[in-house]
C-alpha cells in the first residue's frame, strides 16, 4: 500500500513539475494577451527560435554561456521590435481572428528563419543541470524527482512572482493593464502604445527563451518543440487567457493529469494518450467554464 | 419548387463548360508525363477538396477550426476498412460512407463550437486532430493489424473496371471533386450557405433572426468533415497509394489552413487557387534552386525559405487583403472590366473590429 502511494506521489509530483514547463510557455501567451488582447499563436515558434539561436551562438560561434544568453535575449527584443512594427501596427484595427491568423504566419516565418540559419538537426543543450533523480530526495523521501524538473519549477516560480509584481505594483504594469483594457483610450491619455507593445513582446521573447532552455535541456533543441509548445493552449484554456497564476495552475493541472492518466490508464490503450488528453481536458473546461479558472468572464457585445 | 440546380446563371454554365473542357479534354491531350498527374494534378484536386471543407467551416461559417487532416485520416482509414471488410459497397459507396464516418467525427468535435469561438475553438479542434490520429495508430483493428505501420492502399475498382493508371486516377479525382464542388457552390448560394454566412457575420443577430445556431454550426462541421473525409480517402488511394497516420499530422492541417486563407476565405474558387499555390510554389522554389543555383543551396534551406515565404505572405495578406488571392483575382477582373466594384459584406466583418 505504502509502495503504491509512494509511486502515485512520484507520478503526481513528476507531472506537476513537468507541468511547470508548459506553464513557462503559457506565460508568454498570457503576457501578450494581457497587454494587447492578441492571441499570439507564434509563441511556440518563439520558443524554438530563441533557444535555437542561443544554442547556435554557443556551439557555432563558441560564445560563452552567459553572453550567448544575453545575445539571444537581445535577438528576441529585435524580434519583438519587428513584430510590433511590421505585423501588429498595420493590424491595429483588425479583428481578433485576423490578428490570430497573422501570428500563425509569424510563427511560420520564425520557424523557417531559425531552420535556415541554424539547420534542422537536433542539438543538445547542456545547462549543467542533470535530468536525473536528485539523490538527496531519493534517499530521504523515496521519491525520484529530476533535478531539471525542480529547476524548471523554481524558475517558473521566480518568473511568476516577478511578473506579478511588475503588473501589480509598477507604473509600466499599470500602463500594460490600461492598454489591455482599451488600447484607444490608453493612448489618448498619453500611454505610449508603441513602447508598451515593444516591452511586452520583448518580455514574451525572453520568457520564450527561458522556456526553450528548459525544454531544450530535456528533449534536445529540435523542431518538435513547436508541437510541444502547442500544449500551452489547453493550459491557457484551463487557467484563463489573461491570468498569470492561471497559466501556472493550468500547467500544473495539465502536467499532473496527463502523467497520471498516462501511467494508470494509458497501458489499457497502448499508451501515448498524453498526446491528446490535455486537449480533451480543455474541451471539458470549455463546456463548463469557458473563461477558465482565473480568466475574466467572456462578455460579447451585440 | 424550383430544383436546386436551376440557380446557375448563364455565366456559371460557361465557366463550368470551360473548366470541364480544360480538365477533361485539354489536359489529358497535352500533358502526357506521369509526373504531372501523380505529383501535381491529383494532389491538387484532393487538397482543393479538403480546402473546400475547411472553407465551409472557416470561410463560410466563420468558425476557426484546425483539424482538417484529422478528418482526412478518418476518411482514409474508413475507406481502407470498408473496402477490406465490406467489399459489396464498391468504391463509390465506400467513398460516400467514409465521408459520412468523417462527418460523424465532425459533429462530435464540432459541438464545442456552440459554446466557444476563435482560438478556444481552435484548441477544441486540435483535440480532434490528435485524438483521431492516436486512435488509428493505437488500435490495430483500423490498420488490419499490420505491424509495418504503412499499409498499401487497395486498387481502385469501379464497376469491375480497375482504375490504376495515373490518368485513370486523375479522372476519378476529377469526377468526385467536380460533383462535390458543384454541390458546395449550390449549398453556399442557397439557404444553407446564407445561414452559414449569417452566423459568421454576427451569430447573435442571426439567432435572433431565427437561424438555429445549433443546426447551422453542427451542419457546417458535418459537411466540412464529409468533404475532408472524402478528400482524405482520395488523397490516400490516388496520391499516396498507402495509408499511414503520420501522413495526416498537424502539419497537413496547417497546410490546408494556409490554402484556405491565402486562397481566399469564403470562396470556393479560392480553395483551388490556394491549393495550387501551396502545392506549386515549393516545386517552383526547388526548380530555381536546382537550375539557377545548381543545387548549391541545401534542400532543407529551400524548404525553410518556403516556410518563411508562406508565413510572410500570410501576414501580408492579412494586412492588405484579408480575403486572399481569390479577391485579388476578382480585383484584377474588375479593373479589366472597369465596372462598379461589388461590395461584399465579408471584408467589413474580417477587416474591422466588431
Amino acid at each position: 500500500m505504502v509502495e503504491e502511494l509512494l509511486f502515485f506521489m512520484e507520478v503526481l509530483v513528476g507531472g506537476l513539475l513537468a507541468g511547470t514547463m508548459y506553464s513557462l510557455v503559457a506565460l508568454g501567451f498570457v503576457l501578450i494577451f494581457k497587454a494587447s488582447a492578441t492571441f499570439n499563436f507564434s509563441q511556440g515558434a518563439m520558443v524554438f527560435f530563441s533557444v535555437l539561436a542561443f544554442v547556435g551562438f554557443m556551439q557555432d560561434f563558441n560564445i560563452p554561456f552567459v553572453l550567448a544568453f544575453i545575445l539571444a535575449a537581445l535577438l528576441m527584443v529585435v524580434v519583438g521590435l519587428c513584430t510590433e512594427r511590421f505585423v501588429l501596427r498595420p493590424l491595429m484595427n483588425a479583428s481578433e481572428d485576423t490578428v490570430l491568423m497573422a501570428t500563425i504566419g509569424l510563427g511560420y516565418v520564425l520557424e523557417g528563419l531559425a531552420q535556415a540559419a541554424w539547420g534542422v538537426e537536433v542539438r543538445r543543450l547542456d545547462l549543467g543541470i542533470g535530468d536525473f533523480p536528485v539523490p538527496w530526495i531519493a534517499d530521504n523521501l523515496k521519491l525520484f524527482i529530476s533535478a531539471l524538473d525542480i529547476t524548471a519549477g523554481l524558475v517558473a516560480a521566480i518568473m511568476i512572482i516577478g511578473l506579478f509584481l511588475l503588473f501589480k505594483y509598477t507604473k509600466i504594469g499599470l500602463g500594460l493593464r490600461a492598454v489591455a483594457d482599451d488600447a484607444g483610450a490608453a493612448s489618448s491619455i498619453g500611454i505610449p502604445l508603441k513602447h508598451i507593445m515593444l516591452l511586452v513582446w520583448s518580455a514574451a521573447g525572453v520568457v520564450a527563451l527561458v522556456a526553450g532552455c528548459m525544454w531544450g535541456a530535456r528533449a534536445g533543441v529540435q523542431f518538435a518543440l513547436v508541437d510541444l509548445a502547442l500544449k500551452a493552449l489547453p493550459v491557457l484554456i484551463i487557467g484563463g487567457f489573461s491570468s498569470i497564476p492561471g497559466a501556472i495552475i493550468g500547467g500544473l493541472i495539465i502536467g499532473a493529469v496527463e502523467k497520471v492518466l498516462e501511467v494508470y490508464i494509458g497501458p489499457f490503450f497502448g499508451g501515448a494518450i498524453e498526446g491528446w488528453a490535455p486537449y480533451v481536458l480543455a474541451i471539458f473546461f470549455l463546456l463548463y467554464r469557458p473563461e477558465g479558472l482565473f480568466g475574466e468572464k467572456i462578455i460579447r457585445r451585440v | 419548387m424550383k430544383p436546386v440546380f436551376m440557380t446557375y446563371t448563364k455565366k456559371d454554365l460557361i465557366n463550368l463548360a470551360v473548366c470541364m473542357v480544360l480538365s477533361v479534354l485539354v489536359i489529358p491531350t497535352f500533358i502526357t508525363t506521369e509526373y504531372w498527374y501523380t505529383s501535381i494534378l491529383i494532389p491538387w484536386l484532393c487538397l482543393a477538396l479538403a480546402t473546400i471543407g475547411q472553407q465551409i467551416v472557416m470561410g463560410y461559417t466563420g468558425q476557426l477550426a484546425l483539424g482538417a487532416a484529422g478528418f482526412m485520416a478518418a476518411g482514409a482509414f474508413a475507406m481502407f476498412n470498408l473496402i477490406l471488410r465490406v467489399p459489396d459497397l464498391g468504391f463509390v459507396g465506400s467513398l460516400i460512407v467514409s465521408g459520412l464516418i468523417a462527418a460523424a467525427f465532425g459533429i462530435l468535435f464540432g459541438l464545442p463550437s456552440l459554446k466557444v469561438r476563435g482560438i478556444y475553438l481552435m484548441v477544441a479542434t486540435l483535440a480532434s486532430q490528435f485524438f483521431i490520429i492516436w486512435m488509428i495508430d493505437k488500435f490495430g483493428w483500423f490498420k488490419n493489424y499490420d505491424s509495418s505501420g504503412i499499409i498499401t492502399a487497395q486498387d481502385i475498382v469501379i464497376l469491375g473496371k480497375p482504375f490504376t493508371t495515373p490518368l485513370a486516377m486523375y479522372f476519378v479525382c476529377l469526377a468526385v471533386t467536380t460533383v462535390l464542388t458543384l454541390l458546395a457552390m449550390n449549398m453556399a448560394r442557397g439557404s444553407t450557405g446564407r445561414n452559414w454566412m449569417a452566423v459568421r457575420d454576427m451569430d447573435i443577430a442571426a439567432e435572433s433572426m431565427g437561424v438555429s445556431l445549433l443546426r447551422t454550426k453542427v451542419q457546417a462541421f458535418a459537411i466540412s468533415a464529409f468533404y475532408c473525409g472524402v478528400a482524405g480517402a482520395l488523397f490516400a488511394f490516388c496520391y499516396l497509394k498507402s495509408l499511414e497516420p503520420v501522413a495526416f499530422d498537424i502539419k497537413l492541417s496547417f497546410k490546408i489552413l494556409f490554402m484556405c486563407i491565402l486562397g481566399g476565405l469564403g470562396t470556393i474558387n479560392g480553395a483551388f487557387i490556394g491549393a495550387a499555390f501551396i502545392l506549386l510554389f515549393p516545386v517552383l522554389l526547388n526548380a530555381i534552386g536546382n537550375n539557377v543555383f545548381h543545387g548549391a543551396i541545401d534542400a532543407t534551406i529551400i524548404s525553410s525559405i518556403e516556410q518563411v515565404i508562406f508565413g510572410g505572405l500570410m501576414i501580408i495578406f492579412m494586412i492588405y487583403e484579408p480575403l486572399g488571392m481569390a479577391k485579388l483575382w476578382e480585383n484584377i477582373k474588375q479593373k479589366w472590366k472597369t465596372k462598379i466594384p461589388s461590395s461584399t459584406n465579408l471584408k467589413s466583418s474580417l477587416g474591422k473590429k466588431t
